[in-house]
């Protein structure tokens, strides 16, 4: 193991990394602590210049009150949710199709296709936004959920077919010639043989998708304009207009949107991590 | 009874093909999206580049003269180089997310108690949406009563407006940039250090190897595929960079901030006009920038693929 396990240290020197430990993690979340602390003062304190001190009262439930009841922040959220589910469904559908007809058979094409996948995956934005913009005004998709969904399905089935395709290489071949034999039509493999094996990739790839949409700004301030498709990441621009210089809700504005990917990175940790990895570090 | 033989003669038939024809089956409505939403947008671009066009009216086929006008017009010179610059300074500054989030796996690589929720918080800043990551940034910086300043005024030194500063302002939103990219390194590394093999470690002490050499000779060789990893998604980071540089200064001050794909985007749709063929040829040119890149994350990955089989 590297380093040397601390165990194996002196005393003072394991006292030393004890105590070091949360000194650092306060260290590298100042700048996220700093929010949530304004995040629950009152209006006052901005007011009389009292910044960094102790809240003067604590107007956490007035504040997050506010961004849920007098603006459009749970309409930009609820737009989130409605962009993000059918996204992730939509991508991990099509790439598990995509990754089974990579992984599993050989034919001479295979391996362009694959690469067209991941090339295309690393492609700027830009390079995209003109045309596809196009293509969605011309669809009668702009400034629609629907148009937003159908490009994050076509652009993430990139990753998510790199991720797939390898995954589904790693499995144990002879479980699919052992159905062959027995005469299991292909689709039927598919379904009732790899399917069920892939349930782990599934799970990583759902929250990694979840969290990349989720979090997307630039698509949704290309292909949607106003409060009734846009995404939280870019609903909370207009709210931040809304309560200019109000800082306590501007702070809780930005904890509640960003909140939902903490929340499902929390909870499945140890999928996510597999998903970051791009399942190549073991 | 003729459908009946029918059925059977196309049951025969599928059987007989359907290795043949089953992956392309799976593979069409995936491969169909992603030529629609990715592929032909990239030639389409191309196209598009070569046009002076709003968007909405008849396009005015130019040839190369958007390209041209990056060079040649006098304004438009100015912020294509700048914002070529600074995509360089980013490609740069960016690539120390690599060392630090080494550092800090280095540092959390032990197993006291509460190590897990360590590891965990200290990945927090990468589960957070970008633009609240600028949002938190602005605030950090802001000269009134940014964070930053009071432990600068601390150490005696005068507050700086960051954001407000031609000299700083990239500087400091590359620096948001790597606190979440840093958290994302950390964790492939995290990951890569649990693989390597303890075995070698041990002989290596006991032939006297420690602390730095045992480091750069032992371990971060092992290490490669998460430097490799770590590599990819930090370069495609730098080069994507829009969200933060949006959020924090809208390209600003002066345009000193912008870079290629902020840019691009300023020319094409917003109030600069909508001008779709100089930013499709701006599109063009990161493109290319982009395309050294990927040319070499495909040919690792491609020798790979053959040493595998």
């Amino acid at each position: 193991m590297f380093p040397r396990p601390i165990q194996t240290a002196s005393r003072p020197a394991r006292a030393a990394y004890q105590a070091f430990l949360p000194a650092a993690l306060l260290l590298w979340l100042a700048p996220l602590i700093a929010v949530a602390i304004f995040s629950i003062k009152p209006d006052a304190d901005f007011a009389t210049g009292n910044y960094w001190s102790w809240p003067s009262s604590f107007e956490g439930f007035t504040n997050y009150g506010k961004v849920f009841l007098e603006s459009d922040m749970p309409r930009y959220l609820l737009n989130s949710v409605m962009i993000t589910a059918p996204t992730v469904i939509g991508a991990v559908a099509l790439s598990s199709m995509t990754g089974f007809a990579l992984g599993i058979y050989k034919f001479r094409s295979n391996h362009w296709i694959f690469f067209m996948f991941v090339a295309g995956n690393f492609v700027p934005f830009q390079i995209l936004m003109v045309p596809v913009r196009d293509l969605t005004l011309e669809l009668g998709l702009y400034n629609t959920k629907t148009g937003l969904v159908l490009f994050h399905i076509a652009f993430q089935t990139g990753f998510c077919t790199l991720f797939m395709r390898n995954f589904i290489r790693a499995l144990p071949f002879p479980l699919i010639e052992a159905a062959r034999v027995e005469g299991v039509a292909e689709w039927r493999i598919f379904i009732h043989v790899v399917l069920p094996l892939m349930k782990p990739a599934i799970a990583a790839l759902s929250v990694l998708i979840f969290t990349f949409i989720w979090n997307d700004y630039f698509w949704a301030v290309v292909l949607t304009q106003g409060v009734e498709s846009q995404p939280v990441t870019a609903g909370i621009t207009s709210f931040n207009a809304q309560f200019r210089a109000a800082y306590h809700l501007m702070s809780a504005g930005s904890i509640v949107a960003a909140l939902p990917p903490v929340a499902i990175f929390f909870l499945m940790q140890r999928h996510f991590i597999a998903g970051l990895t791009l399942g190549a570090v073991k | 009874m003729t459908t009946a033989k029918q059925q059977t003669a196309g049951a025969a038939w599928w059987r007989r093909n359907q290795q043949t024809l089953t992956p392309w089956l799976f593979l069409a409505p995936g491969v169909l999206f992603f030529l629609v939403y990715v592929i032909f947008p990239i030639f389409q671009s191309f196209g598009i580049s070569l046009y002076e066009w709003d968007g909405l009216g008849e396009p005015e086929y130019v040839g190369l003269r958007n390209y041209g006008d990056l060079y040649w017009e006098f304004v438009d010179r100015d912020a294509f180089f700048t914002s070529l610059k600074n995509n360089l300074v980013w490609l740069a500054l960016y690539l120390l997310a690599i060392p630090a989030g080494l550092f800090i796996a280095l540092f959390l690589n032990q197993t006291v108690t509460g190590i897990r929720l360590y590891k965990s918080l200290f990945f927090f800043p990468f589960v957070i949406s970008q633009v609240v990551v600028g949002l938190v940034f602005t605030w950090f910086y802001d000269p009134t009563f940014g964070l930053l300043n009071i432990l600068l005024g601390w150490i005696g030194l005068g507050p700086v407006n960051v954001l407000g500063d031609e000299n700083y302002v990239t500087v400091g939103i590359i620096a948001a940039g790597l606190w979440p990219q840093t958290a994302y390194c950390m964790i492939l590394y995290l990951t890569g250090l649990n693989a390597v093999d303890p075995e070698q470690v041990e002989a290596a002490r006991l032939d006297g190897a420690r602390g730095r050499r045992l480091l750069w000779h032992i371990i971060i060789p092992q290490l490669r595929p998460a430097t490799f990893i770590a590599f990819v998604v930090t370069i495609i980071g730098a080069l994507r960079s829009f969200d933060l540089i949006s959020i924090m200064t809208a390209g600003g001050p002066f345009g000193s901030s912008r870079v290629l794909a902020y840019y691009m985007f300023e020319v094409a749709l917003s109030e600069y006009g909508f001008r779709m063929g100089y930013g499709a040829a701006i599109a063009v040119v990161l493109f290319f920038i982009m395309l050294c890149f990927i040319a070499y994350f495909l040919h690792s990955m491609w020798r790979e693929e053959k040493g595998a089989r």
